[in-house]
């Protein structure tokens, strides 16, 4: 896995409408990169979700259609079963994967779809101006839960790697996290180890990546990451639960 | 020489789809269109094509997107209250333009209902369904035949217009057997697909998208899809037209209440009286002229369906109060009688030519 530090193929060149310290533009790097690295640009078919993430397309030099909330990986089943040797992947927030798109999400899984699932958590919706996700940790502030997430009355955190992991059909199931520069290089090797997978024809494979949002997680730039890196990778342990279909106990 | 065969009307779409080149199918059970579903998941793997039974109604119709956003066909299935799960689905491929194709073998509602043949789905399939201005094409079989031959028409239509095409059907003709001649022809053959998200190989990307954000670019596109509505307007309407020439009484009626509506106007000319028949096949667009030249020399009009009166609007549009227009349906699954029909169809003969 050689990465040159340049501007990939895979990424078009134009400025991106996310704010400061988000983690989607780094995201959308790292699977830039990936699939330049694997050579699969000319194949690759992206599915963007709606969230922040909805304007993908304008910034991922490969084709991408969009999706209707939450049904992002419908839509990508439909692409890869009909087109089997393209590189399908759904790229999702947690609103869309965890909330909304929570059946969707379960049973692409669970059929084993052999298409790369990115599931940016940042704990928070962005685009609507962070009403509280599946995602936000117990006591979280948020424009929906003001005075702090009451698992007694909102439920705690879905932690959806283990949740998936429970189902027999998932190749690879990781999460990691954008929480510094050691955190960004392991997004983009379970991004390959995932996307390598696909090409292989190996299945199933979801990448859950903690990520930064400094405007509604309400921290700066800086703190977001420790906030990434420390409290909720606290609630969402960083690791791998599946690997080469078998899982990995802590 | 074509092959007659006798088969139930979910069965004959299923077929329709598979001689038309549908690669894929997604559906989930729901009576009173199940047939349909299991027919796809035994046929469509002899033809080495797509069948999943998805986890929702909403996962299908997602599913169709992906298929056709892919640049091949794809079809899926329901009844009623599944159809209306399905209406953020179809409002995301008329404003992505892409052909889908839709199948609604109705049953009585509103809510849950019952699994009885309704055709009380009209305003949703007619009239939008989902949010935003777009119109689905919609097309009514009343035969077995017909559930067979529309269905592969459905899909030229979809491919021509980049638009999704409901089937919109009944569970009488969904449950009903009668011999039909398979199509034995080509299927349906579309220009290439330029903007289809199939791998950018020897082209720049391709992305699919309803959401537009800056300032006029939305009404931009919704002027489009205008324009290219006018044009089915124009160039696809169809209904068939039954001694409507010197017709004192005409009905229009269309699916199994055309079938109903044929049986009383029968009985009626035996009668002497001068009934015609107007039955729309497809709802949208709908035939308002072929009403409107029909009714020129009648004393009234009687719409028979099975609604409180639904396509009623539509007809009453079509004559804009030049003619008088009555209603004979029933609703909740109810199924209009021969003898009921005929009754009203006397009472408007008796009608005084005001002009």
């Amino acid at each position: 896995m050689d990465f040159t530090y340049k501007k990939p193929e895979a990424l078009t060149d134009v400025r991106t409408h996310y704010c400061p310290g988000c983690g989607h533009g780094i995201a959308h790097t790292l699977i830039a990169e990936v699939v330049d690295a694997l050579k699969i640009r000319k194949r690759t078919i992206g599915v963007a979700p709606v969230g922040c993430s909805v304007l993908a397309y304008f910034y991922m030099n490969f084709d991408v259609t969009e999706a209707a909330h939450g049904r992002t990986p419908s839509v990508a089943t439909g692409i890869k079963r009909v087109l089997p040797d393209r590189i399908v992947f759904s790229y999702q927030g947690d609103g869309d994967l965890a909330a909304i798109g929570t059946a969707e999400t379960i049973h692409t899984a669970n059929r084993g779809e052999n298409i790369t699932v990115v599931f940016m958590n940042n704990a928070v919706y962005g685009m609507t101006g962070g009403q509280m996700a599946p995602t936000s940790l117990i006591g979280q502030k948020t424009a929906t839960s003001p005075n702090g997430r009451d698992p007694e009355t909102m439920g705690p955190p879905i932690r959806m790697c283990e949740l998936l992991n429970t189902l027999d059909r998932p190749y690879h199931i990781e999460r990691v996290a954008i929480d510094g520069p050691d955190g960004v290089r392991k997004v983009r090797k379970a991004l390959f180890t995932a996307f390598k997978a696909q090409v292989e024809g190996k299945g199933y494979s979801f990448i859950e990546v903690l990520s930064p949002c400094p405007v509604y997680q309400r921290l700066s730039p800086v703190d977001a990451l420790r906030f990434v890196g420390k409290e909720m990778a606290a609630y969402f342990p960083v690791r791998v639960f599946r690997k080469e279909g078998t899982i990995i106990n802590a | 020489m074509a092959k007659r065969v006798l088969m139930n009307g979910n069965d004959a779409i299923g077929e329709g789809a598979i001689r038309a080149g549908c690669d894929a199918y997604y559906g989930y059970p729901i009576t009173p269109q199940n047939e349909l579903t299991a027919y796809m998941a035994t046929h469509m793997p002899e033809h080495r094509r797509i069948f999943i039974q998805a986890e929702s109604e909403i996962a299908a119709i997602n599913m169709v997107f992906g298929t056709v956003a892919a640049g091949k066909r794809a079809m899926t299935s329901s009844s009623s209250p599944g159809i209306s799960l399905k209406q953020e689905g179809i409002s995301f491929l008329a404003g992505a333009e892409l052909p889908g194709v839709i199948v609604n073998v109705q049953r009585g509602g509103p809510g849950l209902g019952n699994i009885a043949p309704s055709q009380a789905d009209y305003f949703q399939a007619t009239k939008g369904g989902g949010h935003g201005d777009y119109h689905q094409i919609v097309l009514a079989p009343n035969s077995v035949q017909e559930m067979h031959d529309l269905t592969i028409k459905a899909f030229g239509l979809a491919e021509k217009y980049r638009n999704p095409v409901m089937i919109l059907t009944d569970g009488r003709l969904g449950q009903m057997m009668e011999p039909l001649t398979l199509y034995t022809g080509r299927p349906p053959v579309m220009p290439p697909k330029d903007w289809a998200v199939n791998g950018a190989r020897n082209r720049s990307p391709n992305f699919i998208r309803s959401l537009y954000l800056v300032e006029g670019e939305l009404e931009a596109l919704n002027i489009k899809l205008q324009k290219k509505y006018a044009r089915i307007r124009k160039d696809e309407i169809l209904w068939e037209d039954r001694l409507t020439r010197d017709c004192d009484v005409l009905l229009v009626a269309y699916g199994t209440s055309a079938r109903i509506a044929k049986g009383a106007l029968t009985v009626a000319r035996e009668a002497g009286i001068r009934a015609g028949l107007i039955r729309p096949i497809t709802l949208w667009p709908f035939p308002h002229t072929a009403i409107a030249k029909a009714a020129e020399r009648a004393k009234g009009i009687l719409v028979v369906e099975m609604s409180s009166g639904q396509m009623l609007e539509d007809v009453k549009m079509s004559v804009n109060g030049q003619v008088p227009v009555f209603f004979e349906g029933r609703m909740g699954g109810g199924v209009p009688l021969t003898s009921t029909i005929l009754k009203r169809i006397k009472t408007i003969a008796r009608i005084k030519k005001r002009r």
